[in-house]
């Protein structure tokens, strides 16, 4: 698998570590113990669009938000992850 | 009774007629509108469990749903070892299970899938390691399973072929099951298959679930591409693809679908008598009746539905091959492949009632499904049956995440692709 | 199972003479691409033979009139050469020998040098007179999967007895036993066109692409250039096939960009790369200095064209496996390509056009072509007219109904639609039952073959690998001019999908040609056995009981019968076996299916894809900056994961490790010692939120640590388990350094990266490793004070009040060095930390150890760092084993209440604070003189020994020096309210059960005095 490092450019998923969903949400300090279960534990694990997170740890040390169909590989989006979470924060 | 009994006698009596007067192994019946049970997935975990039905609490009136071929899963995907040497409590005494249901299938089925006490040989490259072994070791003989710890020359005997003094990472001992060993793994589903019909059992090929009927908080049926099957109790066994399934009910699992790819090389003759796992790398190899070295590795890493791996990780493998055994080199690989793995969030199974009443989950097997199949099986027949955790499951809860009560023999913590 | 008495054969004892090698009496006067100008001996089975450069195992074995070559899997039945390509299912061979064995060598693809050395396999005791091939008398009882059903009694029996005979009969070549002595490379290559196969469509296609000016990689298989135009006699653009070959190979090579890759299989198509592996040396008797045998390429291209061809399918009948029944397409291969008459008389069984090739080429090659025997009712006027010519009666539709001939074919019966029977004598059948394309590569990424009635053969999925295009024979296409224009196409599509402008070359004009051809599957009321997979044995009768047994599925046939399972894949046999199924169980052969191509396409050496990493270049190795140092001194070194650290000191004189480090740890509790830390990972974090960034990702609170003090910090993971733990230093209001343990180091960096760029990103805090920038070095014990001061550069003060426990400081040593300094102990003493840039590492621990001298310093290595921190009842790897809790570890009190961090809020479970978890203690042994074992459980004094009174485990130990009698640390249930209680370390695995005392963990000094000192 190849992964475009928006900085680095495209390079080998061995560069690269994986971590898992990028759609669960970190909750508030002062959640209740179901919102921190499902954050920790619960997965939706799609057989198809997933998002999730990498760490270009043999690059530039970005963890990365890549879109990518779990049936068939493909990539479909790879953005850095701290412009994202910066997105989110502002939206929220 | 379709299937008559298999024996030398009756092998050779076909032989003289030519084999022509065998009977189908297993019916392909229709679907009925209604089971007493219905089990989706007719892997090796949904077929045990038809049969152990059947034969252990006399329920007949089951279906096995499998939405391909039966066996299609990653019990005719896996490296086909056997063994129990678990570290913690929680594992052991289950595996435990499945290794003496393993010592009696052949007898209990009529069917030989070859169950091979070749011994597994886990090695240790450290003292920390060697340890950490000798821990395991002494848990599994208390409770009462067999392991021995070897030194590097007890291990250079039954091995001489290892790489001894060249290795990056020597050789010092390793943790030894005689008990364990390999498998034939299709024979596996097909015996059960054949045993479960012959009890009346109706499995149903090519026949995929799409959608679980709840009515008042209970599960009543399926919907299948053939109709819908409406049951009184619904069981789930179809690691890969729990997390799907489960979601047709409206449930979310602690479980990602990962590829572990495995590996075949040609055959040659005799040269590896047990299994063996690499301690400095992800490697672990047996050989087979046949000849070909049957070997495996690490889990790609990544979440996949695509049942197919990639070639970091055959290097990776390969790598680990010719650390361990510097005379493979020659050898050459003829066929890697894929299964989806239910990794689960703490690498240990779950087999348990869920949310819904009166369906039933067994999942989360990560890479260690198959030598669990005749326990799994019989735990979650037991569980359908009388609605109770058998005593070897108990700690195998679908509520183990939210209370801390985990089996975390890695120590790897949440994250899946790490156990 | 007996043996019958057998005679012992003449060849058995007469073979192994070494005579002059005789002359080559199938070799034709004239043609082929061999160089009849040199000679090249080689031996198989021991016996001395020749060929000529250019040719094959299997062409100058066949040259040589050597028709026996192999013994099959299950049957041993006598085989021979079936093909000339990749797809040889029969003719395998060890090749080479001692170290450099390989088994299962397809003889058909091992090119010919000299002083080849070649064995058959599997037979016992000679391959003409094997001894398992009684198998085939028994084969009504072998039928598939008869071993599912039998061999269950007596129980005890299949372990000792069935299997273990099974096991020894099975497995084909034996493998070389010791270390292959030869090297592997692997190397990675970017183009924007990766064509694979060097037939007509594949030379096009890269014709195409590289006009264009893409960069394009050819990969060829063969040594040549050509693919079926080297076996064929056809003329492109009016010239013969080689020299127009010539001049397209004179022109890729020519082009800059165009990368030609012969001896070159790619073998599978992956995510984002295809794998391809390079025979460099195999056809040389020993790699040359400095080259490898094969190299692995990862080839990473925009676009691919996949041209690999087709192969030709066997035909199904009794007797179909004798030596001398051969592919028609091999058979003219080695006519025109090798200049070898597979036979001097010979029969052509067909269902297709392609057979009038090899009825003309063989006449006129010279060779008597007895009869053209084809399975259709009408041929065309121009098999008719050739048929004539070549003087071969012609039978149509009629099959070869039995075979005469044990280890050579001698004559085949013919029974023609009227019934009629025509023997025949001949010692060569070539046949062909039609093409089925290499469309392997196509489906690797999970699309299925679909099945094309009109062609009647399988072709290429819809769903192809991302930027796929497949062309010529590999889709379907069998017509030279197809091929050629496809692969035009093909080549400039591709080009055009990579930013190219291409014009597509002319298809060069060929001659005419058929390939019409009628599906015949296989023929019925022959005698013997008619085989399908023919490595394998897997007969019609076998699939035939399969499909009576229910396994219909294609992949149950696959599984129950091993279709398709053999070295070859099913290359020949899968078209041939999906058929018959289809047939007997009434279905299309569409809606049979097929089974899934896995890579890699053909067989792959397990060294290729290892490469180097090998012994000691298994994985890297990380080098401590004392490295050089610590050698010097005698260091005795051990892993540390990636790092090679000194494990000990030994000292003329002394006896064993224990000794040697019994000494360094007293040495550091009554001197001092030096001992390298670089290995901890280093974190440098700033910016002006640094300070609430610690806060949280540790447990404790860090806003309050004053400039110039470090702290110890312990992280969780957001499960709630212990993740890491170490001290941070506080060199600046916005900046901190972070120490690691040395196997997390790389995991708590990512971590970090991980909770500042996805979690807070906010927060203006930057942080980047600097393990490997900075060299460190423990200075430890009562003296290290003085070691240093005569280090650190005045006027900086290190006295205990200007520089007290956990105080850190940015200095200079040694006249003007960057150095940092910690005052942290994990030894338990008043230590310090010395960091200095990495290649100052060196010279720091020589000067130190001048400096020491005088007070006796001793370098000490990781087992007296662990002695120490053991007595000090300091955690370490084996208690961070993540199954424990900061609770669990006695550090539950550092877990703030004010603030929220990582790990907090699951900490919180049930299972996570449950009072019976076992927690850590002291041990002690009752019997001082008794040797405690890390891995030993630990269970109440009195219990039997079973896993219902296991409370726990010991997870440390060491020999205190101090307390003169081992020690250890363990997790034990409830063990904290159970201090002076006696209990058992039990270790059954290595034989030992002992009385320990539970006592608090910290051993030595448990107020901590010597480190304020």
């Amino acid at each position: 698998m190849r992964i475009a490092c928006p900085f680095c450019g495209p390079r080998g998923s061995e560069e690269y570590t994986y971590l898992g969903d990028a759609t669960v949400r970190r909750p508030e300090g002062d959640a209740p113990s179901e919102a921190w279960f499902a954050y920790v534990y619960l997965r939706d694990n799609p057989a198809g669009r997933h998002r999730e997170l990498w760490y270009h740890g043999a690059g530039c040390r970005s963890w990365l938000v890549v879109e990518r169909d779990m049936r068939s590989h493909d990539i479909l989006s790879v953005a850095p992850a701290r412009d994202m979470a910066l997105a989110r924060g502002r939206a929220a | 009774m379709l299937a008559e009994k298999y024996s030398i006698v009756s092998v050779v009596a076909q032989a003289l007629r030519g084999q022509r007067g065998w009977k189908p192994v297993w019916r392909e019946p229709e679907p009925r509108a209604e089971y007493d049970v219905v089990i989706v997935g007719g892997g090796g975990h949904g077929l045990a469990t038809a049969w152990y039905l059947a034969s252990q609490h006399g329920i007949t009136s089951v279906a096995v749903l499998e939405k391909g071929y039966l066996g299609s899963g990653n019990v005719g995907r896996n490296t086909t070892i056997v063994r129990s040497n678990y570290l913690l409590p929680g594992n052991i005494p289950f595996y435990e299970h499945s290794l003496k249901l393993w010592e009696g299938l052949e007898r209990d089925i009529n069917y030989n899938a070859m169950v091979s006490q070749r011994g597994v040989l886990n090695l240790f490259h450290s003292d920390a390691q060697r340890d950490a072994y000798a821990r395991r070791g002494n848990a599994m003989r208390l409770h009462g399973v067999d392991a021995e710890l070897l030194d590097r020359d007890a291990v250079r005997r039954l091995y001489p072929f290892f790489d001894y003094d060249n290795a990056r990472f020597p050789i010092q001992g390793g943790l030894l099951q005689p008990r364990g060993g390999t498998v034939r793994h299709d024979a596996v589903a097909w015996g059960y298959a054949r045993a479960a019909d012959r009890r009346g059992v109706d499995l149903i090929q090519n026949c995929e679930v799409t959608g679980i009927r709840v009515e008042g908080g209970r599960a009543v049926g399926v919907e299948t591409g053939r109709g819908v099957i409406r049951a009184r109790k619904i069981g789930l066994a179809c690691a890969g693809n729990s997390s799907r399934v489960a979601a047709m009910a409206g449930l979310r699992l602690p479980i990602e679908s990962h590829v572990l790819q495995a590996f075949v090389s040609e055959g040659i003759k005799p040269l590896v008598d047990g299994v063996v796992t690499f301690g400095a790398g992800h490697f672990y190899m047996s050989q087979s009746d046949k000849g070909g070295l049957v070997f495996g590795g690490d889990i790609d890493g990544y979440n996949s539905y695509a049942q197919r791996g990639n070639l970091p990780v055959v290097e990776d493998v390969c790598e680990g091959g010719m650390a361990l055994m510097p005379g493979i080199g020659r050898l050459r690989l003829l066929r890697q492949w894929g299964g989806l793995m239910d990794m689960s969030m703490d690498g240990s199974p779950i087999i348990d009632r869920t949310p819904v009443e009166g369906l039933y989950l067994n999942a989360g097997w990560c890479y260690g499904g198959f030598k669990a199949t005749p326990a799994s099986g019989w735990c979650f027949a037991h569980l359908i049956a009388r609605d109770a955790p058998h005593p070897v499951a108990t700690a195998f809860r679908l509520d183990r995440f939210a209370t801390g009560h985990l089996i975390d023999e890695k120590g790897a913590g949440a994250q899946p692709n790490l156990h | 199972m007996s043996a019958p008495a057998m005679i012992l054969p003449r060849q058995a004892v007469a073979t192994s003479a070494a005579g002059p090698a005789p002359a080559q009496p199938f070799r034709l006067a004239a043609g082929g691409l061999v160089d009849r100008t040199a000679t090249l001996d080689f031996t198989f089975d021991g016996r001395r033979y020749t060929g000529h450069p250019g040719d094959t195992l299997a062409s100058a074995l066949l040259a040589n009139g050597v028709r026996l070559v192999g013994r099959s899997f299950k049957y041993h039945r006598p085989r021979g050469i079936l093909s000339s390509g990749p797809e040889e299912p029969n003719a395998l061979v060890e090749l080479r020998s001692g170290a450099r064995r390989e088994p299962n060598t397809r003889a058909t693809m091992a090119e010919l040098f000299a002083g080849l050395e070649a064995r058959s396999q599997n037979r016992w005791p000679s391959l003409r007179f094997d001894l398992m091939g009684v198998n085939q008398l028994v084969a009504p009882i072998l039928a598939a999967g008869f071993y599912y059903k039998t061999f269950m009694w007596p129980a005890a029996f299949w372990e000792t007895v069935y299997e273990p005979l099974i096991r020894r009969a099975a497995g084909l070549g034996r493998a070389a036993g010791e270390p292959d002595p030869d090297h592997y490379e692997k190397a990675t290559l970017h183009c924007d066109v990766l064509v694979t196969g060097a037939g007509p469509a594949g030379l096009m296609a890269a014709l195409a692409a590289a006009r264009a000016g893409a960069r394009v990689v050819l990969c060829e298989e063969d040594v040549r250039l050509g693919g079926r135009l080297l076996a064929e006699r056809r003329t492109l653009d009016g010239l013969p096939a080689p020299d127009w070959l010539r001049g397209v190979e004179a022109e890729l090579r020519a082009m800059p960009d165009c990368r030609i890759l012969t001896r070159t299989t790619v073998f599978g198509a992956f995510d984002g790369a295809c794998g391809a592996v390079e025979r460099v040396s195999d056809h040389l008797a020993t790699p040359p200095e400095f080259q490898p045998r094969q190299r692995l390429w990862r080839i990473v291209a925009g676009r691919q064209v996949l041209a690999a061809g087709s192969i030709e399918r066997p035909l199904v009948f009794g007797g179909n496996d004798r030596p001398g029944i051969m592919l028609a397409g091999a058979v003219r291969s080695y006519l025109n390509r090798f200049g070898v008459a597979a036979g001097r008389r010979a029969v052509v069984f067909t269902n297709n056009d392609d057979a009038a090739c090899t009825v003309a080429d063989l006449a006129a090659a010279g060779v008597a072509v007895a009869a053209l025997v084809d399975m259709r009712r009408e041929v065309s006027p121009e098999i008719r007219r050739i048929a004539e010519a070549a003087g071969a009666s012609l039978l149509t539709d009629a099959a070869v109904t039995r075979v005469r001939g044990r280890t050579a074919l001698r004559g085949v019966e013919v029974t023609d639609g009227a019934g009629r029977r025509h023997a025949l004598d001949c010692d060569l059948l070539a046949m062909s039952g039609g093409w089925s394309p290499s469309l392997h590569l196509a489906s690797h990424h999970g699309g299925k073959a679909a099945w094309n009635e009109a062609r009647a053969t399988f072709l290429p999925p819809e769903q192809l690998p991302p930027g796929m295009a497949v062309a010529g024979a590999a889709n379907g296409d069998l017509l030279l001019a197809e091929c050629l224009a496809a692969g035009a196409r093909a080549g400039a599509a591709a080009a055009q999908a990579t930013g190219f402008r291409p014009a597509p070359p002319a298809t060069p004009s060929v001659d005419g040609e058929s390939t019409a051809s009628a599906p015949f599957w296989w023929v019925r009321g022959g005698r013997g056995k008619a085989f399908v997979d023919f490595q394998n044995d897997v007969g019609v009768e076998d699939v035939a009981l399969a499909n009576r047994e229910g396994f219909r599925s294609v992949e149950h046939l696959k599984r129950y019968t091993t279709l398709g399972m053999a070295t070859d894949q099913g290359k020949t046999s899968n078209a041939n076996g999906v058929a018959l199924l289809a047939e007997l169980s009434g279905r299309t052969i569409a809606g049979t299916g097929t089974t899934t191509f896995r890579p890699p396409y053909t067989p792959v050496a397990i060294g290729a894809l290892a490469g180097h990493h090998r012994g000691k270049a298994f994985r890297p190795v990380r080098r401590t900056p004392t490295h050089d140092w610590a050698a010097e001194q005698g260091a005795v070194f051990v892993e540390a994961g990636p790092w090679l650290r000194a494990q000990y000191f030994p000292r003329p004189g002394e006896s064993d490790w224990l000794e040697t480090v019994t000494r360094e740890a007293r040495t550091v509790r009554e001197a001092v010692g030096l001992c390298d830390v670089t290995t901890l990972g280093k974190i440098d974090i700033q910016g002006p939120d640094a300070a609430t960034f610690l806060e949280r990702v540790y447990i404790n609170t860090w806003k309050a640590l004053p400039v110039g003090r470090a702290r110890y910090g312990v992280m969780l993971r957001e499960d709630g388990m212990v993740m890491d733990d170490g001290t941070t230093a506080r060199l600046a209001e916005d900046r901190f350094v972070m120490t690691t343990t040395t196997v997390n180091a790389v995991r708590v960096s990512q971590h970090l990266e991980f909770c500042h760029q996805w979690l807070w990103p906010e927060l203006d805090v930057q942080m980047i490793s600097v393990t490997e920038q900075w060299a460190q070095i423990a200075v430890a014990g009562p003296r290290s004070r003085a070691v240093l001061e005569r280090v650190v550069d005045a006027p900086f003060d290190i006295g205990n009040d200007a520089f007290p426990h956990m105080a850190c400081a940015a200095l200079t040593v040694c006249g003007g060095i960057k150095a940092r300094l910690f005052r942290l102990s994990f030894s338990g003493e008043m230590a310090y930390e010395i960091a200095v840039p990495a290649r100052f590492g060196d010279a720091l621990a020589r000067r130190l150890m001048e400096a020491g001298a005088p007070f006796g310093i001793t370098p000490y290595g990781t087992e007296a760092l662990g002695v120490l921190r053991i007595e000090k009842g300091h955690v370490a790897g084996n208690e961070l084993t993540g199954q424990t809790t900061a609770a669990d570890l006695g550090l539950g009190r550092m877990m703030s209440r004010k603030k929220d961090f990582i790990g907090r809020a699951m900490a919180q479970r049930p299972g996570l604070t449950d009072p019976a978890r076992p927690v850590l203690v002291g041990l002690r042994p009752v019997d001082r003189a008794a040797r405690l074992r890390g891995g030993a459980h630990l269970l109440p004094r009195g219990a039997e020994s079973t896993a219902a009174h296991d409370q726990g485990y010991l997870t440390s130990v060491a020999f205190s020096p101090a307390l003169g009698h081992w020690i250890g640390l363990g997790l034990l249930v409830r063990g904290r309210e159970r201090m002076g209680e006696i209990v058992r370390a039990h270790d059954p695995v290595r034989g030992g059960d002992l009385e320990v005392e539970v006592v608090p963990p910290v051993f030595v000094d448990p107020e901590g005095a010597r480190l304020h000192v």
